[in-house]
């Protein structure tokens, strides 16, 4: 866990550092989401600070990617369609309406959620990162690199989530086994079938991410 | 004289190519990785409304009365359409009976689900995996006999009968089928996700009476389509109607999971009793097959006619097929439309056959090839894949697979294609800065068309693939063919190929006096005009393109599949084969793939990265299928039980074991010309991992799925031991 998540209200429980479907699941139903009601961590949605006045439209604020982003939803308005519908924050696709293909994936105080299954109201006061946020064409990030480099991409409509996925994986995973990767992305479903090179993407990503690492704390050094 | 020769199209020898054959990465690799690339699912412009269709729960009933009035009281709404009025009957579970537009995507759900339907509910059939139910909804095809095939199976040594099937799947496309349209006066703007960029403006136009000249398409990007997203379709229509009662507006409709899962298309089923006999040798004589399948309401789906698979000189055949109409959505093309369930009904029977006699499957495929309209390419393609696979020290005969609960197995399919190119113009532009843009309507379903155009630009021209400005995706540029049956890469590479030497050639007439000789003296080499043989007279792209003033050249050039070949560019007809190696465990019923090898006829292969990829892509998608993928239906209810990817199952990251690809780039192939490998490599899958299982475990798992409840059952079947 870094610094940063132990001073997010709601913080979720500890949780493994390798990430499995279950895992995966879980955790969406931690961080407020659809899953969550009454079935999964009752405790956690009664906590929530988020105060509900709908069924219209209340006012929210969600950082996204660094930014305070303020804007009025529903109630039941999800995570993956304010940003869609009403941000124009588009990486994360909206794909199988119910939190199973993980192509809608968002990093929410540095755990993997599917955005689809998490309430807008409910990721206020988080940290909300989309793939927008780490990496864009001038300055890719180094498994959107690694992606390109090992065509781990065909129609591209998975690859956001899939790379949003590979850096939650990476950052708590920083020297994965292939095991471990296949575990750890197991969460995300592709159609055109280019797990072959997601594979190699993330291994390649790994490895140079924790270089790019010794680098820089060599560079402070 | 070299003035008046036809220009010479040909691909450059092998050894001479500087970027065709290199790996080249997708050239939109990281806009679609770093989420920047915009698919029509993902572009909202001001004032655009959300568009949304009410399904019909039934798998066949009648409209008897319909109220929207609480659907436009909603606020927010902006029109409601009705399609199926009173007395109108609909014919599958998930067809459209009305659509609405609203500001706001919760609104128009809303709406939708305040629309009152009342239904009479009709008589329907959604299952035909048991013929015997399914009564006259059955319609046979006639019989066909070749040969004498009683005759031949009272003399031959061996038979073997067997029934197999494979039920509907559904396409899947991660991107949901839809589009945006909006109107300004009598033109329309259409910006769908589409695999026919140039030809879905017409099939909207006719729908909703507007000609194609006042339809503008567009689309950067598409999310997957496989075969399904060649026409406009009801939702595009209701998006065209929609946004016309509301002003002109944009509305956008992308239908739901579970909707696109009902009925935006499917692959059809394939269910059969097969009869194959052979000599003492093991050489086929005959073969008999009674098989059916339904693609929905029409029936369709599978012919007779791809009866025996590959294996088509079988002396002595006795074919029945009976298409079967279901109350379900219907089917599309699905990658190789037919083949893949072709292919499994034969692997399957002929393995069945090969473990009956007690010989090497391998030998029979082998033994056989002559029955094959290409027996050296499946010879030599089946020695490669059980070369790869390790074939003599891993095949076992079947069910000798030692005591231990985990059984492992091999086994082989096949496949064939067409896939020659398409029709397709392009239109290749040289400035005079320099600058070089080749335009065609094409579209780039993720096989990676974007970039292989810029490479047949490339080396033509000279220059390195980040000089060319490729334009696709738009109804403005010309015309190029539906990307379908694996015709695009040998379409668009051939009409780039000559559109950008036609305009070459202009370059070089235009430049050849000031370089003192005469535009045949002339080549275009590492952003150089050359003469040949002289490197010390050339001109840099830049300054001999200044030459052209003000004036810059536009040429077109055109693929037309009829003299296509004749010419020599792309060429269809492929041979294929795989082979699975599963391990099964007999006690919990999984099987997990351990390889699956595949290798395939490929031609002169532009970028063998993204080749490479197509295969991968292929080869998962038939572990997803023969695995994981069923739309299971209820003939009690009437309903599919599973439109949902939870419960539709695609295989995952940790499923699909390793993928082994061979892709047989030689000279020889190479003179073949380019050749699509869209379809090719997702035939043989299902049959390879079919054979596999059985070659492990002992027994045959008669129905795809190989799911661990069919495997245990099976197991049962013939005594629960392996």
């Amino acid at each position: 866990m870094s610094e940063s998540d132990s001073k997010v209200p709601n913080k979720p429980p500890k949780t493994k550092p390798d990430f499995s479907r279950r895992g995966f699941l879980k955790g969406v139903g931690i961080s407020g989401g659809v899953l969550s009601t009454g079935v999964l961590e009752p405790v956690a949605e009664a906590e929530s600070t988020a105060k509900v006045d709908g069924p219209g439209a209340v006012p929210i604020t969600l950082n996204i990617n660094g930014k305070a982003h303020k804007l009025e939803v529903e109630p039941r308005v999800t995570l993956c369609d304010a940003l869609r519908n009403r941000l124009e924050i588009t990486a994360a696709k909206r794909v199988c309406d119910r939190g199973t293909c993980g192509a809608c994936t968002v990093i929410i105080n540095g755990k993997a959620v599917y955005s689809c299954t998490t309430l807008a109201i409910d990721a206020q006061g988080k940290r909300i990162e989309t793939l927008e946020g780490f990496s864009t064409p001038a300055h890719p990030h180094a498994i959107t690199k690694a992606f390109l480099d090992h065509d781990a991409e065909q129609c591209g409509y998975c690859t956001p989530g899939f790379v949003v996925a590979a850096k939650a994986f990476l950052d708590h995973t920083p020297n994965p086994t292939e095991a471990d990767l296949k575990t750890g992305l197991g969460g995300n479903l592709c159609r055109c079938g280019t797990y072959m090179g997601i594979r190699k993407a993330v291994m390649q990503a790994a490895k140079e991410m924790k270089s790019a690492k010794v680098a820089k704390g060599t560079a402070h050094a | 004289m070299p003035d008046t020769t036809t220009p010479n199209y040909h691909w450059p020898p092998m050894a001479d190519r500087r970027v065709i054959g290199k790996s080249h990465s997708r050239l939109d690799g990281i806009q679609k990785a770093s989420g920047a690339a915009k698919y029509n699912s993902d572009i909202k412009p001001d004032g655009m409304l959300f568009g949304a269709i009410l399904s019909c729960p039934h798998a066949h009933a009648r409209v008897t009365s319909i109220d929207t009035s609480g659907a436009e009281k909603i606020p927010g709404v902006t029109a409601v359409r009705v399609i199926m009025g009173p007395g109108k009957e609909v014919q599958w579970g998930g067809a459209e009976v009305a659509s609405v537009s609203a500001t706001s995507e919760e609104a128009a759900n809303d709406a939708v689900k305040a629309i009152k339907v009342e239904y009479e509910e009709l008589p329907f059939l959604v299952r035909e995996d048991d013929i015997g139910k399914a009564g006259n909804r059955a319609k046979a095809a006639g019989e066909q006999v070749t040969g004498d095939p009683d005759k031949a199976f009272q003399e031959a040594a061996y038979t073997n009968e067997g029934d197999y099937g494979i039920p509907v799947i559904t396409h899947c496309c991660l991107e949901s089928h839809g589009g945006m349209v909006a109107w300004d006066g009598d033109k329309v703007t259409y910006w769908p996700s589409t695999q026919n960029v140039s030809g879905i403006g017409g099939d909207l136009g006719r729908a909703i009476n507007v000609s194609a000249a006042n339809i503008h398409v567009h689309q950067d990007h598409i999310g997957g389509g496989f075969g399904s997203k060649f026409p406009a379709d009801l939702w595009g229509v209701e998006a065209a109607q929609l946004s016309k009662q509301s002003g002109g507006k944009p509305v956008k409709i992308f239908l739901d999971r579970k909707t696109e899962l009902l009925i935006a298309g499917n692959r059809p089923s394939a269910f059969g009793h097969i009869k194959v006999s052979a000599d003492k040798d093991g050489k086929i004589t005959a073969w008999e097959s009674k098989t059916w399948s339904t693609g929905g309401l029409a029936g369709g789906g599978l012919s007779a006619d791809l009866f025996p698979y590959v294996y088509r000189k079988v002396p002595n055949r006795r074919i029945n097929h009976t298409a079967v109409s279901t109350n379900t959505g219907s089917a599309r093309a699905w990658r190789a439309p037919n083949h893949e369930q072709a292919s499994y009904l034969t692997c399957s029977a002929i393995e069945d056959l090969a473990a009956k006699m007690k010989m090497d499957p391998l030998d029979v495929f082998l033994k056989n090839a002559d029955l094959t309209m290409r027996e050296e390419a499946y010879t030599s393609q089946l020695k490669k894949a059980a070369e790869l696979a390790d074939w003599k020290k891993n095949w076992h005969q079947r069910g000798d697979s030692g005591s231990g609960p985990v059984k492992r197995g091999l086994g082989i399919g096949v496949g064939t294609w067409g896939g020659a190119g398409h029709a397709s113009q392009c239109q290749a532009t040289i400035h005079p800065d320099g600058s070089v843009e080749v335009e065609l309507g094409s579209q780039d379903l993720g096989t990676g068309t974007r970039t292989i155009i810029a490479m047949v630009a490339a080396e033509t021209l000279g220059l390195p693939v980040s000089a060319i400005n490729v334009k696709i995706g738009d109804s403005t540029y010309p015309p190029s063919g539906a990307s379908g049956g694996s015709t695009t890469v040998g379409g668009v590479s051939s009409s780039t190929r000559k559109a950008t030497v036609n305009a070459l050639d202009k370059l070089l007439a235009a430049v050849a006096p000031s370089l003192g000789t005469t535009p045949d003296k002339l080549e275009a080499v590492d952003r150089r005009i050359v003469v040949k043989g002289d490197t010390s007279k050339s001109l840099t792209w830049e300054a001999a393109c200044r030459k052209l003033g003000t004036n810059k050249i536009s040429e077109a050039g055109e693929n037309n599949p009829r003299t296509a070949p004749r010419e020599g560019l792309n060429t269809g007809g492929v041979a294929g084969v795989q082979i699975a190696d599963v391990s099964v465990d007999t006690e919990t019923g999984i099987v997990k793939m351990n390889r699956l090898i595949a290798v395939h006829d490929c031609g002169l292969v532009i970028n063998p990265k993204t080749a490479e990829s197509q295969i991968f892509g292929a080869c998962i998608m038939s572990v997803c299928s023969a695995l994981f993928e069923e739309r299971v239906a209820d003939q009690q209810i009437g309903r599919v039980l599973n439109p949902d990817m939870e419960f539709y199952k695609l295989a995952g990251i940790m499923d699909i074991g390793e993928i082994i690809v061979h892709l047989d780039i030689s000279p020889e192939n190479d003179k073949r010309g380019v050749v699509g490998l869209g379809e090719p490599p997702a035939i043989p899958g299902d049959a390879a991992i079919g054979n596999a299982v059985a070659n492990a475990i002992g027994v045959r798992v008669p129905q795809l799925p190989v799911t661990a409840d069919r495997v245990l059952a099976a197991l049962a079947s013939k005594g629960g031991n392996a």
